[in-house]
């Protein structure tokens, strides 16, 4: 299996066009696989042993990499990933309480799909907003100053006034 | 050395070693997981934790990590202050909350290091009552079981796996608690080294899987100082035997040598120990015999005038008193004609040159090392794997000018990212070693010797000008001399594997050339074939094709062949022409192989694991090895049926013979001394083969008879197989097994047996070294160049390829062997693959005999060559003849026929 056989033309020439900025390809292995994720939405073996091949890298070498981080998935996400922050300045602010509600909605736990394959709720560190706490990203929309009795804002497409689109 | 002072004590340590290793070498207890003496410190566990104190008024002090610590003058410490007691006590409690209760079923209970540090610490009372985190484990090969709930993250494994042994398919996954040492999937752990991390490991996550199909506790094996017989390298082992099988092996340390790692051949190639068709019982004409019977068979044959084929797989005992049974001119070597001429200019090299044969750890210290036609990754792996380390120098240099310690492991690697130390490697296909070469020259076996003394001339005018070269190895030659002319140590390596006796006068007229030009000798290391090949070669016999030949004139009444197979070492109609004319030939093996079948009277005799004597490595280092175990069947030492047999010699046990071979034989003199002899004792005991522990004494075998049989007497050694005595205090040469109080792991224990940890052992490392440099007279160059080899069209130049696990004989009949050892094939390179017509498999010549066997394109055989891997399962047998003609087969038929 050569790696024409598994990754796309588009993907190979993303990976390679990175290749160009690191002296060793190896340096590369993230925004490689992140070029993966773009495309595929996640991480699958055989990928990403044809990465590991452009690369010129054992599997276990990438895989290491892939698995170290969490924004790498190495198992198949809904089409919107939620990511609910558990650390402590959204803690503070009744993160736990928006986590079930959520849960609640979605009818799945962390590390879960939604049976339709829309949603995938998985926790985070911090997002980076613990000013606007309890902070909440779907897709990649981040909502600000999440109310437990507001959930269904999270969901909503339309700039509301207690889930503010941000781009920051 | 310097002054340090720890819990009030005074002590003076070696300076510049870390603080763990210089208390560990003081004698004292301190706890400690991710550093290993080979591995060097990365500060990784937290837990060898110290109290390091400013000064005397300083009584508070700070927690600090011992192996990350410099010892420096005047440092004062507190290993038994209650914050580091309190801390290491802490550190063990939050190892253990993932650690699953399952002990008694844990095969590594009992030499576990995790046990015996949490023992240390005083951690025996769990308070975590949560849930344990759970992996799913992975089959890893025949050889290694895998059980990743047990894994504390010392994180030991990936770091002896992937820096020290150079192995890519082991790595951590994940992050946090989670993280899991492993494969990318299923699959056989590729790295030759990998039964090291069944050592490595300071619990239970990785063990020995052949092992574990026939469990015994450490604490119940009976176990014996050995010596590995499945290369020339002569790495320190320690088999161990329990109700009649071979059990296991493991590593002994041997400073000088093997120091704590083995390669995988070595730990399982055991398995041909514990084959049920071993020969046990003496056959005449295929019919089971008495061994009185045997005795006087081989007394009749011995009263014909028989000649002696010796063996390099055996004792130089048993060579020698099969060599005085039918004389000196009677005696022969059994092995091929070439190995012979090749480990001729060997034993003449080492015993006359002014060239240095270094040790494993002396290799390791090399700043530039040049691979001359060998693939030791595969005929020696473990000499390899000191090369491997050799590279590193340059990295430790650049760090000590930074006033990095070579102990920080981490802060060295990165600093040092891949690069790796001059090594050259000029070979007759790829090698193991390609990857960390500077250069790779890959010539013909002729035109590799034609560059070799081309490098000897480059280094001294001398030596003998080689012509017709062309510009490109005209300046390989050149570099390459100029990187030795430049290096503090350099080291030239090569051996037996190319099968071209030019190459080996290469290498040595190397060494020479830089003894001449540095005025002092310079390293080279010969690799050789077997366990024993230089040892047969030290008692001066003649080569095999001379014995063939004289049996054509019928004047060889009788044969006596000892441990080996002639097929593998001369043509196959040859042999058979010899056999047939012989009046008789009696074969004294352990195992069954083709000579075996053809020969009228077969003679059990007993494996390395049940037998005593001493093998010379290819270093030129004799050692002892010691029965485990007491042979099967009516099997008995190779040395005692001869020596029965001899008319005249009465020898009683192994030290007579012992004691002969040295007086007979000069260079071999010293060979005496490689251990004590079989009276020596222990306050009037013998050394125990069985621990202290042993359990079932009494029991093992009531279901036979109720009495406890009586133990077995040997009279060959100061072992005995008991457990009463003093294993302890034994010397190195007799030390079976590795045990202190408080540290029952076989490679942490043995600390407690090192003067300086990792250093030599104390009283010094087993084994004498029958070889020291001629310091003056000058060495005669060697003048015959060999002659560029032109292909001619249609025939092709073989070349020797070899496997890790297949190529040796004796480990290629264990069972968890068997499943990696490659398929029968020839390589050609991918150009000569197309002008055959993409073949999958072609028809060969083979000595007159039509052979088929598939073909793999590989693009480091030289065009022109074909590579043949020796002594596969499978392949045509004997040596492999110089060239080959070759044709695409046909498709579907046998290929025989057309």
């Amino acid at each position: 299996m050569t790696p024409e056989t598994i990754l796309t033309a588009a993907e190979i020439a993303e990976i390679q066009a990175e290749l160009a900025h690191y002296p060793s390809p190896s340096a590369a292995s993230i925004e490689a696989l992140k070029v993966v994720q773009k495309h595929r939405g996640w991480v699958a073996d055989e990928p990403l042993k044809a990465v590991a091949s452009l690369l010129n890298m054992s599997p276990e070498d990438l895989d290491a990499v892939a698995t170290f981080y969490n924004l790498i998935f190495r198992k198949p996400v809904g089409r919107t990933v939620i990511y609910c922050c558990n650390s402590v300045s959204c803690w503070m602010l009744e993160a736990d309480v928006v986590r079930e509600r959520l849960s609640e909605r979605l009818g799945i736990g962390f590390g879960e799909t939604t049976p339709d394959g829309a949603y995938t709720l998985l926790p985070i560190v911090c997002l980076g907003a613990c000013d606007h706490a309890p902070v909440v990203m779907v897709g990649e929309r981040l909502c600000h100053d999440v109310r437990p009795a507001q959930i269904d804002a999270v969901f909503a497409d339309d700039v509301g006034p207690a889930s503010t689109a941000s781009a920051r | 050395m310097v002054g340090i002072v720890v819990d009030g004590e005074p002590h003076e340590v070696p300076a510049g070693g870390n603080l763990l290793q210089s208390l560990l070498s003081l004698g004292l207890d301190l706890p400690y997981f991710c550093w290993h003496p080979a591995l060097g410190s990365v500060g990784a566990c937290r837990q060898c934790a110290v109290v390091q104190y400013r000064d005397e008024n300083d009584v508070t002090g700070r927690v600090a990590m011992a192996c990350m610590t410099p010892v420096a003058e005047g440092l004062r410490i507190g290993l038994k202050a209650p914050a580091a007691v309190e801390f290491r006590a802490g550190i063990i409690e939050l190892l253990m909350t993932n650690h699953p209760h399952d002990c008694p079923v844990c095969e590594e209970g009992g030499e576990c290091h995790l046990q015996d540090m949490t023992v240390m610490t005083g951690h025996t009372f769990r308070q975590y009552r949560g849930l344990k985190r759970t992996h799913r484990n992975q089959y890893l090969g025949p050889f290694i079981n895998h059980e990743m709930n047990r894994c504390i993250a010392c994180y030991r494994c990936v770091r002896f796996y992937r820096d020290y042994a150079g192995g890519d398919d082991l790595q951590v996954f994940a992050s946090r608690n989670q993280v899991y040492f492993g494969r990318f999937e299923d699959g056989a752990l590729e790295n030759e080294f990998s039964g090291n991390l069944v050592e490595v490991c300071p619990t239970g996550v990785f063990t020995d899987r052949t092992f574990s199909a026939h469990f015994t506790r450490k604490w119940d094996l009976q176990t014996a100082p050995s010596v590995c017989v499945h290369c020339g390298v002569g790495c320190n082992t320690t088999p161990g035997e329990r109700y009649g099988t071979l059990k296991r092996v493991i590593n002994r340390y041997h400073g000088d040598l093997n120091g704590y790692f083995l390669c995988d051949r070595g730990r399982f190639g055991y398995g041909f120990v514990n084959c049920a068709d071993r020969l046990t019982e003496p056959m005449l004409h295929g019919q089971p015999v008495t061994r009185a019977e045997g005795r006087a068979r081989l007394r009749d044959v011995t009263f014909k005038g028989a000649i002696g084929i010796g063996s390099p797989r055996a004792s130089l005992e048993a060579n020698f008193a099969l060599r005085e049974l039918v004389g000196p001119e009677n005696f022969y070597a059994g092995c091929a004609d070439a190995d012979y001429a090749m480990l001729d200019t060997i034993r003449r090299v080492l015993a006359s040159w002014p060239v240095h044969s270094p040790s494993l750890r002396e290799v390791e210290g090399a700043d530039v090392v040049l691979v001359l036609g060998e693939d030791v990754g595969n005929t020696a792996p473990r000499l390899a794997l000191a090369i491997r380390q050799a590279t590193r120098n340059c990295m430790l240099a650049a760090a000590a000018e930074l006033k990095i310690a070579p102990w920080q492991d981490a802060a060295v690697r990165e600093l040092a990212q891949q690069v790796r130390g001059p090594l050259f490697v000029l070979a007759t296909t790829g090698t193991r070693l390609d990857e960390l070469a500077e250069v790779v020259v890959r010539r013909t076996p002729a035109d590799i010797a034609r560059l070799g003394f081309a490098i000897a001339h480059a280094l001294e005018p001398a030596a003998p000008a080689v012509s017709g070269l062309s510009d490109e190895d005209r300046q390989h030659a050149e570099s390459i001399a100029e990187a030795l002319k430049r290096a503090d140590n350099p080291l030239v390596v090569s051996g037996t594997g190319s099968g071209e006796p030019a190459i080996v006068e290469a290498a040595a007229q190397i060494a020479c050339a830089l003894s001449r030009r540095r005025k002092q000798p310079a390293s080279v290391s010969f690799v050789v074939p077997e366990c024993n090949s230089l040892g047969l070669m030290l008692l001066d016999p003649k080569r095999l094709g001379k014995a063939l030949e004289s049996a054509e004139s019928g004047s060889v009444p009788a044969a006596i062949v000892l441990e080996s197979d002639l097929f593998r070492s001369a043509r196959t109609e040859a042999v058979e022409s010899f056999l047939s004319r012989v009046g008789e030939t009696v074969l004294l093996d352990h195992s069954p192989q083709a000579t075996a079948h053809r020969a009228q009277i077969v003679l059990p005799v007993g494996t390395f694991a049940e037998t005593e004597g001493t093998f010379v490595n290819g270093e030129g280092r004799a050692q002892r090895f010691f029965a485990a175990m007491s042979p099967r069947g009516a099997a008995m030492d190779s040395w005692r049926w001869l020596a029965e047999a001899h008319p005249r010699h009465d020898w009683q046990c192994l030290d007579e013979v012992t004691g002969a071979c040295a007086a007979a034989i000069p260079v071999l003199a010293r060979m005496v001394d490689a251990a004590p002899r079989a009276d020596f004792r222990i306050d009037g005991l013998k050394i125990p083969r069985q621990t202290h522990r042993r359990s079932g004494r009494t029991a093992a075998s009531a279901h036979i008879d109720i009495r406890e049989p009586q133990p077995q007497d040997d009279t060959d050694s100061a072992l005995a197989f008991t457990m009463e005595g003093d294993a302890f205090d034994a010397p190195a040469a007799l030390r079976t097994y590795s045990w202190a109080p408080s540290w029952n792991s076989n490679g942490q224990s043995i600390a407690k047996f090192q003067d300086e940890v990792g250093g030599a052992l104390r009283g010094g490392d087993p084994g004498v070294r029958l070889f020291e440099p001629v310091q003056r007279g000058a060495a005669p160059w060697f003048t015959e160049i060999p002659r560029a080899v032109a292909a001619e069209p249609g025939v092709w130049l073989t070349v020797p390829r070899y496997h890790v696990f297949g190529s040796e004989a004796l480990s290629a009949r264990a069972e968890s062997v068997v499943e990696r050892i490659p398929a029968p094939y020839v390589a050609l390179h991918p150009s000569d693959l197309a002008r055959l017509g993409h073949a999958d498999s072609v028809e060969l010549n083979w000595h007159g005999f039509r052979e088929v066997l598939p073909v793999l394109a590989d693009d480091t055989v030289v065009p022109g060559t074909i590579g043949v891997p020796v002594g596969l399962p499978g392949m045509p047998c004997g040596p492999c003849p110089r060239t080959l003609a070759l044709r695409k087969a046909e498709p579907h038929g046998s290929g025989v026929s057309t």
